[in-house]
């Protein structure tokens, strides 16, 4: 039951999301003299690059089905712990404590990920209890106040910029990259879509699809503890408190890109689509001078009418 | 009311499109009170959909619908089932965790005065439309500890209780053995002596000819014939159904391709046994043979498949893959042995739905397409698929296409497909025609055949009779758990088969 004709409700639904990135992309230029400009574009990336880093780990979670609310934390976890280690004339070279705060990323990931692939903890639990420890392990270890006075190197890493691009757009450019080519380029990424599309059956066809989705989870871990540095440095603050709430719009990017909460698609582009909306629509109302508030319900709008023009695409 | 012979439904000339494919184009069907009416074709004749717009779950795309004569046009499944038509879909949809009475009348459930639940009430009314079918189902058992075939009942009685006079049932015996089926068609024969007007949904010829009174045979969503029962012959519906004919579905003869030893022992089963499943299961399979595996639902067939292929854990018993000893762990150690498996459910085990035709296939193998370890070649990817698309002839417009779009015959050559890109030698097949059309069957045989002949060793689960002694070298047969037994092609008959399926003995072997 299929047909080759092209019809144009098919194109609308197929690149909806693009198209209406394109249509807000035009009219905001018409309506605002500062959007098209390069500071302007340079400032949007910067904004989205924080969430729009974890998104693209997100997008490998929500791909095999699951879901992870543990992002904002873990990425608070790794700001903290990372600048802590260089704050004032410490010795510890930089790289040593980026690498700190990757790992203790990746060790968040990997323990939601062995309650979900080994124990068979539903996600949302899974994740919604790392979440809740590593917050509290955050205001342990700083004892609720932020870090201050770290070096200048590590600063650069979120204020710096190579030529005119600001160096987390150049990061999250690369985690883009990254992951694209892992999902749609490699065995693994075919595998993780496998496994959301249809766990029982990617078993049967001998993929360990509690590895693959440990793997993401850890993956995920990476991608916050990255975001974290990133906003930590350009804050230059490391904050405890740091992310609350980033999960949901981490999420929000995803779906919007076009991904299944129920698994078995997904794409990285589409996340970074996702992403540019909402940091376009943002700025754009800024400049317009709406209030934050209405801000808030308009992407809510946004999420339904994405979600939505995805059913009519499946239809 | 009308009289008896009234038609109680007559839908005319209904059309129904979807995108670009016109699914039932101008069909008429009528349905009597105290009548079976079978509704044949093959899949994609357009048979449950235009059922499927009679229960309201679709809606119509031109023609109209008269109910006892008055213009009835449904327009949600509910305000269809108040006015009496009810239809048991193919995956049942019970509650699981809920008791049969809870279930029944889930949604009309009955109150007292007050608005509180009458449980008393709706399990004494469950049991006496039990008494009267001769269902020996308790009310408050739940679902989940119920079988296959009782759900079935269940499901029925659900619409019974809902007071329907038109029941649809589609196929409603594609998951349950001959003696439930049995059972199944006095069910029926009762509901129409009720004067309730039945549809009937099904591939299969036999249950067709018993139960029917009214035969529809569709083709590519038109209404080929409409004929009573006993105006029909098999080879004429089939010949209707699939506008040629079929005189020899089963493709088997000698013949090799290839050249290989028929003595060479590819798997050898020894004393397999798991306590409460199966019980010292030993048997071997040799090289380009056909191992039918007869044997009634819950015999434990699935189960000792499953774990020579590492899906479940035995207790005791070895398997030897081509002379040595495997300790299969989970599927991945099966597949790099040779081994390849064809689920019983497709849909659950065999498919990711929502994926493409391509990455099914080559979801097994990825591995042998990758460059350096890690890269998809796509190039080669394409190539591959390209060429096992071709030589099982799966129709669709391209590899891209999406599997849930496909009709069953095609989604289970996808399956084969992805098996035969890793050239494995020994095939486990559950089940490998259930719920594909006759069409699609026969070329399914033929792929089995042409496997064969290649020197590829297939195990064959099956419960349908025709097929294990059409296509098998030998057949072994189960009941409970056990082997009680072997045959060859020659030895083998229906008879003997019915028989130790039931756990008789059989003499000579």
């Amino acid at each position: 039951m299929e047909t080759s004709k092209i019809s144009i409700g098919r194109i609308l639904s197929k690149y909806g999301m693009y198209i209406a990135f394109g249509v807000l992309f035009i009219a905001l230029s018409v309506f605002s003299p500062v959007f098209l400009t390069a500071t302007n574009i340079i400032n949007i990336l910067r904004q989205i690059s924080v969430i729009g880093i974890m998104a693209v780990g997100m997008t490998f979670v929500i791909a095999t089905g699951g879901i992870d609310l543990s992002v904002g934390a873990v990425m608070a976890l790794s700001g903290v712990i990372s600048t802590s280690l260089v704050r004032g004339d410490s010795a510890v070279p930089l790289i040593a404590s980026l690498l700190a705060g990757i790992a203790v990323g990746i060790a968040c990931g990997a323990f939601s990920g062995i309650f979900i692939s080994k124990l068979n903890v539903p996600e949302f639990i899974a994740t919604l209890a790392t979440m809740t420890m590593t917050r509290g392990i955050c205001y342990v270890y700083t004892d609720g106040r932020p870090i201050t006075g770290f070096r200048d190197d590590y600063k650069f890493i979120g204020t710096g910029s190579l030529g005119v691009i600001p160096i987390p757009i150049i990061i999250y450019l690369c985690i883009v990259l990254l992951g694209i080519f892992f999902l749609n380029f490699t065995k693994f990424g075919r595998h993780v879509l496998a496994v959301g599309g249809n766990e029982k059956a990617s078993i049967v066809s001998g993929i360990n699809s509690a590895r693959i989705k440990f793997v993401c989870y850890v993956i995920s871990g990476f991608t916050s503890a990255i975001a974290g540095i990133v906003l930590a440095a350009r804050t230059q603050t490391g904050q405890p408190v740091a992310g609350e709430g980033y999960e949901l719009d981490a999420i929000t990017a995803v779906v919007i890109g076009g991904a299944s909460l129920s698994g078995g698609s997904g794409s990285v582009l589409g996340a970074v689509v996702g992403m540019l909306i909402i940091g376009v629509m943002t700025n754009g109302l800024d400049l317009l001078n709406v209030s934050s508030y209405y801000q808030k319900v308009i992407k809510g709008i946004i999420i339904l009418v994405a979600v939505l023009s995805d059913r009519a695409k499946k239809k | 009311m009308g009289e008896h012979t009234d038609y109680i439904v007559e839908m005319k000339n209904c059309r129904k499109v979807f995108p670009g494919v016109v699914a039932v184009n101008d069909v008429s069907l009528s349905l009597r009170r105290g009548e079976v009416h079978a509704l044949i074709g093959e899949n994609g004749a357009g048979k449950s959909t235009i059922m499927k717009i009679l229960a309201g779950i679709l809606p119509l795309d031109g023609g109209e619908i008269l109910y006892e004569g008055e213009p009835f046009s449904p327009k949600n499944p509910l305000q269809v089932l108040e006015k009496g038509i009810s239809m048991i879909p193919q995956e049942l949809d019970l509650v699981p965790d809920m008791s049969v009475w809870e279930n029944i009348y889930c949604g009309q459930e009955k109150t007292t005065k007050l608005g509180v639940i009458n449980k008393k009430v709706m399990i004494a009314e469950t049991q006496k439309i039990f008494d009267e079918l001769g269902i020996q189902i308790s009310p408050l058992s739940k679902i989940y500890k119920l079988s296959v075939a009782q759900m079935q009942m269940v499901t029925i009685v659900k619409a019974i209780a809902f007071d329907a006079d038109v029941i649809i049932m589609d196929e409603p015996t594609s998951a349950i053995t001959d003696r439930e089926v049995a059972h199944l068609f006095e069910v029926i024969a009762k509901l129409k002596n009720q004067q309730k007007a039945i549809v009937y949904i099904s591939h299969k010829m036999d249950e067709i000819f018993q139960i029917a009174d009214m035969i529809t045979v569709m083709r590519d969503g038109c209404h080929i014939v409409t004929k009573k029962a006993s105006e029909l012959t098999r080879e004429e519906v089939i010949h209707h159904m699939v506008g040629r004919d079929l005189s020899n579905m089963y493709t088997k003869d000698g013949a090799r391709t290839e050249e290989f030893d028929p003595e060479e022992v590819l798997l050898e089963v020894n004393g397999l046994s798991k306590e409460g499943q199966f019980e010292d299961i030993s048997f071997d399979l040799k090289r380009g043979e056909i191992l039918g595996v007869s044997g009634l639902m819950g015999a434990g067939r699935t189960e000792v498949m499953e774990t020579i292929f590492g899906l479940r854990k035995a207790d005791k018993g070895t398997i030897r893959i081509k002379g040595r000893d495997v300790r299969v762990k989970n599927p991945g150690i099966a597949i790099r042995r040779g081994l390849a498996f064809v689920s019983e459910d497709r849909k659950l085990y065999g498919l990711n739905l929502s994926g493409t035709i391509k990455t099914n296939i080559t979801m097994a193998y990825l591995s042998q397409i990758l460059l350096g370890g890690l890269i998809i070649q796509f190039k080669k990817e394409r190539s591959v698929v390209d060429d096992l698309m071709g030589q099982l002839k799966v129709k669709a417009t391209s590899r891209e296409t999406v599997v849930n779009n496909l009709s069953g015959g095609n989604q289970q050559k996808v399956i084969i497909a992805k098996w035969l890109m890793g050239e494995p030698d020994i095939f486990i097949m559950d089940e490998p025609t259930r719920g594909i059309d006759i069409g699609a069957k026969a070329e399914i045989y033929k792929i089995m055949d042409t496997l064969a002949k290649r020197g590829k060793s297939i195990i064959m689960i099956s419960s349908e009779m025709p097929e294990l002694l059409g296509m098998s070298d030998r057949v072994i047969v189960m009941h409970e758990g056990r082997i009680t037994g072997k045959f060859t092609r020659e030895e083998c008959n229906q008879e003997i088969l019915m028989t130790c399926s039931v756990g008789g003995n059989v003499d000579g072997n």
